[in-house]
Order: structure tokens, then C-alpha cells, then sequence
């Protein structure tokens, strides 16, 4: 009996475990943030990053030198803190979306939002309209990011049922004629244009203010607190729609609000960072390795998780000569790390 | 407990379910049989408010529609057929998700009736396997233990006993006939009838989206409902162990030889004869042989008419006689020798033709014992070998 005690999880282990990891993961956050903020080309050590962040804590005071609070508070530490949150965004939808869809290779652009996005930030760019607040483009590729997971959701309903498989077709087929569109933009562009769209579209973090992450950090933070509220839900859903709504799951009204809310976090991701993939895809599945398919831990773990992920790869794409999109560094060492996975019995256990 | 009125379902412009009303009380097994596509896993989901309908669908008397999924959830559980498991979810995690109706948002489950679910559905041994990884079968038992853990009042059960093997198969049902002595209200599609029969306290057997017939096994599980609802040809005898309804699925009648038959028996030997007769259209009697007798039995279930005598009482030659006066054709079944000569058939006494089967009998064989019943059958039919056999 000790062997299989042990092996038992009682909903009281279940919530040790997951505030376990938890705490685990947003100490490696806060580490990684650290560190990336000290990584640039005026040397920082670790201490003095932290003690400047620790200073502009109200009510706490350090001695700091003013070059160093200058490099961190004015260009880094944005820019971390802005990676922390797109990433965290990225992974919270793209682990709901994955279960949602009970597809795996579903992620936040499925529904057709990061395309929405695209085609509302290009369209700022290319016209070069006035930009009010300097967060026109944020502004209008969230507009657009909402607008197509609506229309798609619309398309995918009959009768107030939506089912996914019909929505995931409707998603593909969005996010097609939207990727059009934004080509016909990018012709239309001239050479300023052209370049600015192209490198929004890779993804990246440069030109990160701390607007940027009053922007996208609240709808991030409430958007992930309400998808973890409806993380026993999601599990429930796993095993088919037929059976949750047997379970207690009223299937329809849970829907609506997961894909509204992942729909809202993409959204504010792709409107402050552009499209940058594999987050959602990658970080998910690696975490479910680890913790396991219960949302209830998986959720928060891979939402912490995506952060860290983030800030290094951005610190990598900053760090790199000449400077990445951080698209491209997500793309680069996601890819391999998906392939790998495909290749292990993760992916085929679906 | 659960009362079904005027239940009407449609699938594009198909009616599944053509105003269903029936009801089921607390503390009995309700079984819903019926042939393939009759709509009783439609029912089972209208029942549980997951599928639209029209009508009405009444639980501890409050309609199911006006009941919140979470409320629907705590009075109704269900073993669904099947499952679609994505991700690795360990069989404890399932059978917990039983608990999702009964936990508050942010609230964890009480593991009590999970482990209690387990232990009686004897899934305990693999609580920490992906339910996944399980056989077809230790998942059917995963469902159960997941309906157990929900704890309603009413459970539903979509086939307890599909993809189970015989000994998993009688333990589901004994498990679904415990829950409703224990006071709860069972309903229970299943299409193996003489289990159903067995264990079921009443039957609705539906047929085309509509109720054939409704009440005790025995009522219901008749030739006559079963050949309206399967159209089929069933023959209904009973258990000799359980002795409830047996139901027998037959060919159709393949051809209408026309003409009559008489097989004489006994200890039923008569048996393998009596059903390829009759599926060849010949208008088939069997005796006289003992009450109770096999051959009586399988005469009946096939609807052959039977004369018999009482047990332990040997036939009379003038009763013999009688039996072989109105028929075209005889067939002397392969009885012992002790039966063969206290049936006195004398050659006077038998039809114009006769088939004699096995060696018993004092005329010599036209088909040996061991030859397949279809010979018998050819021969019964042979209608230019006419012959009467004449004692040696």
C-alpha cells in the first residue's frame, strides 16, 4: 500500500504540486528577468539590476547610479518586462487553445486572430495614418485581432452551437484570405513601409515602452486569471462535448468565454509584439511533459513558463549582431524543440 | 423519479424519436432495448440534456429544461458508450471529473466518493494508469466508476455491457440492478436481450423512434414485439439456468415449401430439426413428448404446435397415431432406442412420406445421426422419392 499511497494524488497533493511548480516557475521569471536585464551592451551586474528594480518599488530605497537606472528603467527593463508579459499571454492561449481544440498543433493564431491583428497593424503602417498616443498600430491590430476571432466564431455558428471542428476549419480559411490581404498591403507599400511591415510581421519587441505594457499587461494578467477559473471546466471538455455537458459543463456558454478570453489575450500580444510564433505552441507541450495534462496546474505553469521563455529569446535577439526579430529566435530553437517532441510519444498520444 | 412525454427528436429532417413518453420510479432498472438506429442513445442523451427535443423530460419533477447543466449534472449521471480521452489523464482523474457537478469553482473535490467509485467498479488496481493506456473494457468500467463518483439520483447507462467480456458483462448489470436497489432510478440501454431480460425490473422496447411495447420482461419479449421491432424472426424460450426470457434471433423463412410436417422426439433430439423446418416454410408439429421436455420447449419458442404428455408418462400408440393422421410428412427424430420403440410407429400408421434419421428406429435410416439437420430438411421435402418405409 506505501508504494501506491505515495503514487495517489488527492486533490490536496494536486494543489502542493501545482503551487510547487508554480513557485518554482515564477522564481525562474523573476531570475530570467534579472539576467536579461543585466545582458546588453553596457554591462550590468545582476546586483545592480536588482537593486534599481527594488528602488522603483514604491516605498523601498536603494542607491543606484544614474547611468545604470537610465539603461534599465528607460530601455531595458520595458522590454523585458513587455517579453514577460506577450509571453505569458502567448502560452496561457495557446495551452487553452490546444485543449480546446483537443488539437496539438493548435495555438493562439487558429482562430484566426493573429491574422485580424496583422491585417489592423500593416494597414496603420502602410497608410502611415496619424498616430494618436503613438499605440495607433497596437490600437488597431487589437481591433483587428478581436474583429476576426469574431467573425470567425460567427461563421463557425448555427443554432448557438459551435462546433470546433467547424470552427477550425473556419480559422484556417480566415487566417488564408486575411494573410492575402495583408500581401496586397505590403505591395501597396513604399520602401519605409515595406520594411516596418515586414518586421512587425516577424515579431519583435524592439521599440518597447512601458505604454506598450500598461496596454497589454492588464488584459494579459484578468485574461489568464479568468482562463484558470475555467481550468477544471477544460478538462472536463477533454473528454468530448457530449460528456462534459453531462458533467455539469453548460459546453456552449464555456466555449464562448474560452475563446473569448484567448481571443482577447492573443489579441493584446500580437497588438504590442506583432506575430510571434511557436510560444503558444511550444511552451504548452513542454510543460504538459512535466506537470502533466491537468489545467488546473498546466495553465499557470505554462503561463509563467512562456515568460521566462520569452525574455531569453528576446534577450538572445537583442543580444544577436545586428539584432533578430524575436520571432525568428522563437522560431529557431521552437522548431527543432516541436520536431523532437513529434519524434517522442507526446505528440502521438493525443 | 424521470418522466418522458411527447419526446420528439429530429437529425436534419430524419425523426429519431417520434413522441417517446414513458417513466421510470426510484429503486428500479429500467431497460430500453431495441434493434440498431431504434433511437436509444438519442433517448438516453435527451434524457441527460445534452442533445435539443421537443416534448418533455421530467426529473424528480422539475423539467429538465428549466435545470441548470450544473443542477442536470448532480441529479443525472451517465455511462456514455464511449469517450474521447485527449491528453494523458490518469483513470483517478476521470473517474474525479465525476465530481465536476459537485465542487464550487475554485473548491476541491471530496476524494471519498472517488475512491469508493473505484473500489466498487474494480478500476482501483489501475487508478494511476492513463486511462488512455486501459483496455476498451477497463475504460468501460473507468465510465461507470466516473457515473458512480457523480452520485445522482438518476443514472442513465448507454450500453453497461458493450465491448465487455461475459463475467464483466453480468458484473456491470449486477452493479446497475445494485444501484437501483439502493434506492436510485437505473435506466439502461441495452441491446443484449436476454441479459436485459435478466436484470431489467421492466422493458421499453422501441423500435422507428417509437415505444413497441412497454412493461416486464416477459410481456414485452415476445415473438410477436420482437419480429415488429427487429423484423426479424426471434424465437423466445426460457433460461434453464435463470430461467427468464432466451431470446433467439432466426433466419428468415428462406423458401415456403408448404405442406406440414410432423417430427417425433424426445429429450431433444427433435431440437436441431425444428428451426431449419420451419425456416424452410413447412408448417411444423412436434410430440407428443414429455411437459417440459427440450423438444416441447423449442417447439413453443418457434411457435410449432406441440402435444405432449404428462412427465414420466410414456405416449400411447392410439396418441402416436393420432399426431401422424393429419400430417404430409414424418420425421422420426434420432431418439434412443427405448423412445423409439415405446412411440410405436407401425408403417400402417405413418404419413405417405417418412423420413427416419439415425439408427433407433425399425426401418432402416434415410439420413444417419450425424448428418447436418439441412439433409433432413432436403429429405422432408423430396417430393419424388415418395416412400413409406416398411418393416424388415
Amino acid at each position: 500500500m506505501g508504494a501506491t499511497d505515495t503514487a495517489v494524488e488527492t486533490p490536496r497533493k494536486r494543489r502542493l504540486r501545482a503551487a510547487g511548480w508554480c513557485a518554482g516557475l515564477a522564481v525562474l521569471l523573476c531570475l530570467t528577468v534579472v539576467w536579461a536585464a543585466s545582458v546588453g551592451p553596457v554591462t550590468l551586474s545582476t546586483a545592480t539590476v536588482a537593486r534599481v528594480v527594488l528602488d522603483a518599488l514604491p516605498g523601498v530605497e536603494f542607491r543606484t547610479t544614474q547611468t545604470a537606472e537610465a539603461v534599465l528603467m528607460a530601455v531595458r527593463l520595458p522590454r523585458v518586462a513587455l517579453a514577460a508579459v506577450v509571453g505569458v499571454g502567448l502560452a496561457a492561449a495557446g495551452t487553452v487553445m490546444q485543449g480546446f481544440f483537443r488539437n496539438p498543433m493548435a495555438d493562439p493564431s487558429v482562430v484566426g486572430v493573429s491574422s485580424g491583428a496583422a491585417v489592423g497593424a500593416v494597414a496603420v503602417i502602410v497608410s502611415s495614418a496619424s498616430v494618436p498616443f503613438g499605440l495607433g498600430r497596437q490600437l488597431a491590430a487589437f481591433a483587428g485581432a478581436l474583429l476576426a476571432g469574431f467573425f470567425v466564431y460567427l461563421l463557425a455558428t448555427e443554432n448557438g452551437r459551435t462546433p470546433v471542428a467547424t470552427l477550425l476549419l473556419a480559422g484556417v480559411a480566415v487566417q488564408t484570405f486575411l494573410g492575402a490581404v495583408v500581401s496586397l498591403l505590403i505591395v501597396q507599400a513604399d520602401d519605409q513601409g515595406l520594411r516596418e511591415a515586414t518586421y512587425w510581421l516577424m515579431g519583435n519587441l524592439h521599440g518597447a515602452t512601458w505604454e506598450k505594457v500598461v496596454v497589454a499587461l492588464p488584459a494579459v494578467v484578468v485574461g489568464t486569471i479568468v482562463l484558470f477559473a475555467f481550468a477544471r471546466d477544460l478538462n472536463v471538455l477533454l473528454l468530448g462535448e457530449a460528456d462534459a455537458g453531462s458533467l455539469g459543463v453548460p459546453v456552449e456558454r464555456t466555449k464562448r468565454v474560452l475563446l473569448a478570453v484567448s481571443s482577447l489575450l492573443t489579441g493584446a500580444a500580437v497588438a504590442v509584439a506583432g506575430v510571434i510564433g511557436f510560444v503558444g505552441l511550444v511552451v504548452p507541450h513542454a510543460m504538459r511533459l512535466l506537470v502533466g495534462p491537468d489545467h488546473r496546474v498546466l495553465l499557470p505553469a505554462s503561463a509563467l513558463a512562456g515568460g521566462s521563455f520569452l525574455v531569453a529569446a528576446d534577450t538572445a535577439a537583442r543580444t544577436f549582431v545586428g539584432g533578430l526579430p524575436v520571432g525568428v529566435v522563437t522560431a529557431f530553437v521552437g522548431v527543432p524543440f516541436f520536431l523532437f517532441l513529434l519524434r517522442r510519444r507526446e505528440v502521438s498520444g493525443l | 423519479m424521470i418522466s418522458v412525454s411527447g419526446l420528439t427528436v429530429e437529425r436534419g429532417s430524419e425523426r429519431v424519436l417520434d413522441g417517446v413518453a414513458f417513466g421510470a420510479e426510484a429503486g428500479e432498472l429500467l431497460g430500453v432495448v431495441g434493434p440498431n438506429g431504434a433511437g436509444k442513445t438519442t433517448l438516453i442523451r435527451a434524457m441527460n440534456g445534452t442533445l435539443d427535443y421537443e416534448g418533455t423530460v421530467k426529473i424528480g419533477g422539475d423539467a429538465l429544461a428549466d435545470l441548470s447543466t450544473r443542477e442536470t449534472g448532480r441529479r443525472v449521471a451517465t455511462v456514455p458508450q464511449e469517450t474521447a480521452l485527449s491528453f494523458d489523464f490518469t483513470v483517478r482523474e476521470v473517474v474525479a471529473m465525476g465530481r465536476h457537478p459537485h465542487t464550487s469553482r475554485f473548491g476541491t473535490h471530496d476524494p471519498d466518493p472517488v475512491d469508493r467509485a473505484l473500489e466498487r467498479t474494480d478500476t482501483m488496481r489501475f487508478a494511476d494508469r492513463a486511462a488512455s493506456a486501459v483496455s476498451g473494457g477497463e475504460r468501460k468500467r473507468v465510465l461507470i466508476a466516473r457515473a458512480l463518483a457523480q452520485d445522482a439520483p438518476v443514472t442513465l447507462v448507454d450500453e453497461p455491457t458493450g465491448g465487455l467480456d461475459v463475467n464483466h458483462a453480468v458484473r456491470a448489470l449486477e452493479l446497475a440492478a445494485d444501484l437501483a436497489a439502493e434506492g436510485r432510478c437505473v435506466v439502461a440501454a441495452i441491446h443484449d436481450l436476454p441479459l436485459a431480460a435478466r436484470y431489467c425490473d421492466r422493458l421499453v422496447l422501441l423500435a422507428d423512434g417509437g415505444i413497441v411495447a412497454e412493461g416486464t420482461p416477459e410481456s414485452v419479449l415476445t415473438a410477436t414485439n420482437l419480429s415488429r421491432a427487429f423484423d426479424a424472426n426471434a424465437a423466445v424460450a426460457r433460461d434453464p439456468v435463470t430461467d427468464t426470457p432466451l431470446v433467439t434471433a432466426l433466419p428468415e423463412a428462406t423458401a415456403s415449401r408448404g405442406g406440414s410436417v410432423h417430427v417425433l422426439g424426445g429429450g431433444g433430439r427433435a431440437v436441431p430439426y425444428l428451426h431449419p423446418l420451419v425456416a424452410a416454410g413447412f408448417d411444423v408439429s412436434v410430440g407428443p413428448v414429455p411437459e417440459g421436455d427440450r423438444d416441447a420447449e423449442a417447439a413453443r419458442a418457434l411457435g410449432c404446435a406441440v402435444e405432449t404428455v404428462p412427465p414420466f408418462d410414456p405416449p400411447s400408440s392410439e396418441q402416436v397415431a393420432d399426431a401422424l393422421a393429419a400430417t404430409d410428412v414424418a420425421v422420426l427424430a434420432p431418439v434412443r432406442e427405448s423412445v423409439a420403440h415405446s412411440l410405436d410407429p407401425t408403417p400402417s400408421r405413418l404419413p405417405p412420406r417418412t423420413v427416419v434419421v439415425g439408427d433407433a428406429w425399425p426401418f432402416p435410416p434415410d439420413v444417419s445421426a450425424d448428418a447436418p439437420p439441412e439433409r433432413v430438411v432436403e429429405a422432408a421435402g423430396d417430393t419424388t422419392g415418395v416412400r413409406r418405409p416398411a418393416e424388415d
